[in-house]
């Protein structure tokens, strides 16, 4: 017998180095990653860009004037401009905070039930009802709130200003009612209960099971173990819930413009009828606008886009480490 | 011969029959308050038997069992009407846009509506002239380039968040995040600051794609993203054990385990958008005629068709309108829908 000479295969070449395929589909995801980064990035630089000569032109008046006006000859070129944000961003900030605090405690306590209280097919009901009201266009929001909700705000106004008149707030030496920043501030409520209602859905669901099995064994009742377990845990997250709420309220353009009557006045009066919005000036003054025009309110979409991000920053900071130390 | 006894099944901490007659009296007593203070005091309309109700209900409840069962009881009985009180604020308003669009929004559905445009008619024309063919049109031509923009996109900064992972991750998750809070008027701007003046210098249904597709990219990520790390890793570590490359493993093993998943992510999106307002405004022109190139001439949209009838102040024009929500609110119900069904067709395997 003849003994055959041994073939020893080459030993496969073992290597981390990617696969050809593998670094195509690598380089693909990454850079549709990547592109949504630049995309803000590429926000920013734009509207900076358009609006930079405006907001050289006005400096830091641009938030601290709040008059806005300008006059061209009849060739259309600028003879005086004055652009001053101050009263739109007074007015966006007051309608937010206004509401946040009416939306804030409506949708912790919906939460709560939603959690400890509702029964589970009522609580699968209205948690598809929720999540349908979030997915509802701005404008019916708008056109609702105008037709719909606005006769009967404005008589609560009525109530808050002849109740408490007293306190600075709701007070005011016009009596006019109609599309005032507090019907905006309930439209708007109306808008982000569902966000920071979910929000708070969440922080509460993650509560430690076993700490509220042991408030309930030491014989608490369901107020007390919330107390004592459920909103020292979710405290941070709902804040975060709350703010990411102002953030979207902030930002919100159809539904505030059909509902608030936009007067280039600083107005920390919250009933009258006399509001601003920075959202509600683009579109308003959008229509027959200059080009010079145009770019003051690419700055203010500036402005606009700096404070949402801020707020929205913040606000999921909070609740992403919320929901880290939950578990 | 012994009989075997079952004992009954009790529920001992399910509320007795006298408790539940107390709970029903109670309830009683304050509808019954509520009328008696509406009719004998100045306060009146429906706001003021809501309150009523409520404060006399809490005080009812709250100092019955405070003396049956001391002050910790009262609280949570008190806490237990508040807590009522905040579920039933934030169904109210729905149920009340629901029951107003359908009852301004059916006078004004008619099947010529769906089969003319506004070329011929104005909003204030009566009813029968014109109809919202070109916005129907054009909100789908709108969806549907945003959706081949904005999927792939969105798609793939998902997978790049689960599946790559590399350096960018934690900068693209935060940065995903901070833009589904962007505005949408600001998406518009930014479409007409960087595309419209410099290059393409006319309104056109593309321009309000575009914006349209900046505000449905982080609802496709972060939703694609959930679904993606609700995959269990076992499936990706089997594929990389079988040989396969990480392409092969997530395109033949991932997305497919995901699909359904991915589906509600880009239904979802298109919810989101379809009723977006503000950037259609600023991109768009709204034409009033069926218009089925998106790259060039004005593009009606059903957003722009209800903005515009609503500014128009008429009867006629705000019947147009609700019917217009109508439609548009049906839209997004039924997408709404179709989204519950595929996520719960994922959750039942």
């Amino acid at each position: 017998m003849s003994v055959q000479e041994l073939v020893i295969p080459k030993p496969r070449e073992i290597t981390t180095e990617p696969r050809f395929s593998d670094k195509v589909f690598r380089g693909v995801v990454t850079t549709g990653g990547l592109s949504s980064l630049l995309l803000l990035g590429l926000i920013a630089l734009f509207l900076g860009y358009r609006g930079f000569e405006v907001l050289r032109e006005e400096g830091i008046g641009f938030i601290t004037h709040s008059d806005w006006s300008i006059s061209t000859d009849d060739a259309g070129n600028v003879l005086e401009s004055h652009f001053g944000l101050a009263a739109m961003l007074v007015g966006t900030i007051l309608c937010s905070l206004i509401a946040v605090v009416i939306a804030l405690p409506i949708s912790v306590f919906c939460a709560l039930f939603l959690n400890f209280y509702a029964p589970g097919w009522l609580k699968k009901i209205m948690v598809t009802i929720i999540d349908m009201m979030a997915a509802f266009p701005s404008i019916l929001f708008g056109i609702w709130g105008f037709l719909v909700l606005m006769p009967s705000v404005e008589y609560w106004a009525k109530l808050l200003h002849r109740y408490l008149g007293f306190v600075p707030v709701f007070d005011m030496q016009v009596p006019v009612y109609t599309r005032s920043p507090f019907v905006a501030g309930v439209v708007l409520a109306i808008m982000i209960i569902p966000i920071i209602t979910s929000v708070s859905r969440e922080i509460f669901s993650q509560a430690p099971l076993d700490r509220i099995q042991a408030a309930y064994a030491l014989g608490a009742t369901r107020w007390a173990m919330i107390k004592a377990v459920v909103i020292p845990h979710g405290r941070s997250g709902v804040i975060g819930g709350a703010m990411l709420g102002l953030g979207r309220a902030m930002g919100e353009t159809v539904a505030v413009f059909t509902v608030l009557n936009i007067v280039f006045q600083i107005n920390w009066q919250m009933l009258l009828g006399a509001g601003g919005n920075v959202a509600s000036l683009i579109i308003l003054k959008f229509g027959d606008a200059s080009p010079y025009e145009i770019k003051a309110l690419m700055a203010a979409g500036l402005v606009l886009f700096a404070l949402t991000l801020i707020v929205n920053g913040f606000a999921n900071l909070i609740v992403k480490t919320t929901g880290k130390s939950g578990r | 011969m012994s009989t075997t006894v079952t004992a009954i099944p009790t529920k001992p901490w399910q509320a007795s029959r006298r408790e539940r007659a107390i709970d029903s009296g109670i309830f009683l007593a304050a509808i019954t308050t509520s009328f008696v203070v509406v009719a004998l005091t100045p306060m009146k309309g429906k706001l003021a038997y809501f309150a009523i109700f409520f404060l006399a209900y809490a005080l009812l409840t709250s100092t019955l069992k405070g003396s049956q069962r001391g002050s910790a009881a009262a609280k949570d009985a008190l806490v237990n009407s508040l807590v009522a009180i905040g579920a039933i604020v934030t169904v109210i308003p729905v149920i009340s846009i629901l029951a107003t669009v359908l009852k301004n929004g059916l006078p004004g559905i008619s099947l010529g509506l769906f089969t003319h445009d506004m070329a011929l008619a104005t909003p204030t024309d009566p009813l029968n002239n014109g109809g919202l063919l070109h916005a129907i049109t054009g909100t789908l031509t709108l969806v549907a380039i945003a959706l081949v923009l904005s999927v792939p996109v969105g798609i793939l900064t998902a997978l790049y968040l689960t599946e790559i992972k590399g350096r960018f991750t934690n900068p693209i998750r935060f940065l995903v995040q901070a833009m589904s809070g962007v505005p949408s008027i600001v998406a518009g701007l930014f479409i007409l600051s960087s595309v419209l003046y410099p290059i393409t210098k006319a309104y056109s249904g593309l321009m309000g794609s575009l914006a349209l597709t900046i505000l449905m990219i982080p609802t496709i990520a972060r939703t694609s993203e959930e679904v993606l790390n609700l995959i269990p890793n076992d499936l990706r570590e089997a594929g990389t054990a079988l040989g396969g490359t990480q392409w092969r493993t997530v395109a033949m093993i991932v997305l497919p385990a995901a699909k359904s998943g991915l589906v509600t992510a880009i239904i979802l999106g298109v919810a989101r958008i379809a009723g977006e307002t503000a950037p259609i405004l600023l991109l768009t022109g709204g034409g009033d005629k069926v218009n089925p190139n998106a790259f060039s001439g004005p593009m009606g949209s059903l957003p722009y068709y209800i903005w515009k009838s609503f500014n128009a102040g008429s009867p006629e024009a705000i019947t147009r309108a609700w019917a217009g929500l109508l439609v548009l609110v049906g839209l997004v119900l039924i997408l709404f829908t179709l989204a519950r069904f595929f996520g719960s067709r994922k959750a039942a395997k």
